[in-house]
């Protein structure tokens, strides 16, 4: 409900006050953040550290650039074949890295990630390689100005969050969090944990590579970039940064990320001091998301708030 | 896929000896680096994506000594110190706090740091791209072996690394400070319930890798130009070494760091399109079939 409003009141303001510079900052802001979001449910929900994350996006982002590049389809079929592309590559990876556990999941997450962004080079004749694909995207016309691809996105990637949500308060959500907790205790309980964990790692692969896609269409173009292993830091630093304990902090990383990362590139070359000085400091002094601060500084005014459930995970 | 010139480049000694010698300096690079990070985990338990980056340091910092005092070796040993004390202060400022965290601060943070002293670099630096060129010293004939020539540059490096690799071993096995560090690794609450400061350990262990890294930036720095960002790539080659030879292993870095090379040198000619994939692929089959790698212990 509160998602539909704040969707509907970003599409309004886009009308009261069209500003191209903000309308392409808040389309980036909405893509990285459901890219986030996605994450997030690994992350988060689950307790799965993936560091192969831009995989996915660069599987969705080449996919409907060159469904619709080369064989001039609808957008509709575009993200079909995302959705299914995704979908079959994170089964793929999936159910090998699901078999790892902390860190050596983490690594081979990055392997494929790596992987992906080999092919994606080398296979030049497709993805128009090192280069990146060039010549611009056809989009039909009711997507042709920046305001309307906007409105595109809000629509996408509010749906996309919607479902999101579903899921992780749905008891297949309730599981995921157990899985979290204590993985030994849940498939003591009868948890098929490994199943659960291929589950959760293909969504967050389709809603990865839908960002992806969303992405590619808005620049018009993929490039390599999308899926090199340092992309894939990007969204965790959203996912810390925002907050992993709150559904919402993830869109709220992104938006710092985006808005910190346009406003520095005004002024300076030397973004990258920046962001790293902004996440040290929120590592070592304020040790949670953004969001998790805010939503338990909250618990703690109310009386009857509840407390525990929000308070982050043991860790160590 | 060219198998028949790789066949063609087996029954050629000139080739051959030009491939094996690009593998082996590859090699014995990658391992430089590699080891310290893989003494890193081993003992502190954190995976360092910064240590590409006090690789690129290492090599800067030489570069600048050798313009100021134009003596190479003077270079690279105050490269090493200057590397090892500043792994020291950075262990103490901003990797102590976060051994108790979530293995995703850990990550993110040492990722920070890659931003960090990237534009670090560039500010004291510059965006150019640096070619430092054989110091004067390795200004002589190379050496010809069946038609092909080396530079002793390379054989120096190729040197220098079995040497380090060598005594590396050797500290760790046979010295009281190595057997101290494979305790801590082991269990540091026992070593601190022993009475012997774990803090002095991680400290030394981590300024012992930073001078590896800055070693390895040193050597290469008049064979490789020096650029910000030079640390990224490199860092996830010695990922896959440190996952292949077994995390905090330094007989299966070297042994990793070895195949790495020739897979990449003899890939390039036989595999031209999908050299780089076949290392990845292999580290995603040992993370499958053995993922403490081939010298690591399981996991307990």
């Amino acid at each position: 409900m509160w998602g539909i409003i704040f969707a509907a009141s970003l599409i309004i303001l886009s009308f009261v006050y069209p500003s191209e510079f903000l309308i392409n900052l808040f389309t980036q802001i909405l893509i990285m953040g459901l890219f986030a979001t996605s994450l997030n449910l690994l992350v988060g929900y689950t307790g799965m550290v993936s560091f192969g994350h831009a995989g996915f996006f660069g599987v969705g982002a080449y996919t409907a650039a060159v469904i619709l590049q080369k064989y001039s389809t609808s957008v509709g079929f575009a993200f079909g074949t995302t959705i299914v592309f995704s979908a079959i590559a994170a089964l793929i990876i999936g159910s090998f890295c699901i078999r790892l556990g902390s860190i050596y999941f983490a690594m081979l997450t990055l392997a494929f990630n790596q992987i992906i962004y080999i092919i994606v080079i080398r296979w030049t004749d497709m993805t128009g390689g090192d280069q990146g694909l060039i010549g611009g995207i056809p989009l039909p016309g009711f997507l042709s100005t920046q305001r309307a691809y906007f409105i595109f996105t809000v629509i996408v990637v509010a749906a996309s969050l919607v479902i999101c949500k579903l899921v992780v308060d749905s008891p297949f959500g309730a599981i995921l969090k157990v899985i979290r907790e204590n993985a030994d205790r849940a498939y003591s309980l009868g948890i098929r944990v490994k199943s659960y964990q291929l589950i959760v790692f293909v969504m967050a692969g389709i809603f990865g590579g839908i960002s992806g896609a969303l992405m590619s269409l808005s620049i018009s173009g993929a490039y390599p970039d999308f899926c090199y292993w340092a992309k894939s830091a990007e969204p965790i630093f959203m996912v810390v940064v925002g907050g992993m304990n709150s559904f919402l902090g993830p869109l709220l990383g992104a938006a710092i990320f985006k808005i910190l990362i346009a406003y520095s590139t005004m002024y300076t070359n030397l973004w990258g001091l920046i962001i790293g000085g902004v996440l040290v400091l929120i590592i070592l002094l304020v040790r949670k998301g953004l969001a998790d601060y805010v939503m338990e500084f909250v618990a703690a005014r109310s009386v009857d708030g509840p407390k525990n459930l929000l308070s982050p995970k043991k860790t160590g | 896929m060219d198998l028949s010139s790789l066949i063609e480049c087996f029954g050629d000694p000139g080739c051959l000896i030009n491939q094996t010698t690009s593998a082996l300096i590859f090699a014995m690079l990658l391992f430089l680096i590699a080891s310290g990070l893989s003494l890193i985990f081993g003992v502190l338990g954190v995976m360092n994506f910064a240590h590409g980056s006090l690789y690129m340091l290492g090599a800067y910092l030489t570069y600048t000594l050798y313009v100021g005092t134009s003596s190479f070796s003077l270079a690279i040993i105050l490269g090493c110190l200057g590397m090892g004390v500043f792994g020291v202060f950075f262990e103490r400022v901003f990797f102590k706090p976060i051994y108790t965290m979530h293995i995703l601060y850990q990550l993110l943070l040492t990722y920070a740091f890659i931003l960090i002293l990237d534009d670090v670099a560039k500010l004291i630096w510059g965006y150019e791209f640096i070619t430092m060129g054989a110091p004067d010293a390795f200004q002589r004939p190379p050496l010809e072996l069946a038609g092909s020539f080396i530079p002793t540059y390379y054989i120096f490096v190729i040197a220098v690394g079995i040497m380090v690799a060598v005594l590396l071993w050797m500290f760790l096995r046979k010295t009281k400070y190595g057997k101290l560090i494979r305790a801590t690794a082991h269990s540091s609450e026992m070593v601190m319930a022993l009475g012997k400061n774990t803090s002095v350990v991680y400290a030394g262990v981590f300024g012992l890798g930073a001078m590896l890294a800055g070693l390895g930036g040193a050597l290469a720095a008049p064979i490789r130009s020096i650029f910000p960002g030079m640390g990224s790539d490199v860092v996830i080659d010695c990922f896959i070494v440190v996952v292949v030879g077994g995390m905090g292993s330094i007989p299966g870095a070297f042994l990793a760091a070895i195949l790495i090379g020739f897979m990449r040198a003899f890939g390039i000619i036989g595999f031209p399109m999908v050299e780089e994939a076949l290392i990845f692929i292999l580290m995603a089959v040992v993370l499958i079939v053995r993922p403490q790698g081939f010298f690591g212990r399981a996991e307990t």
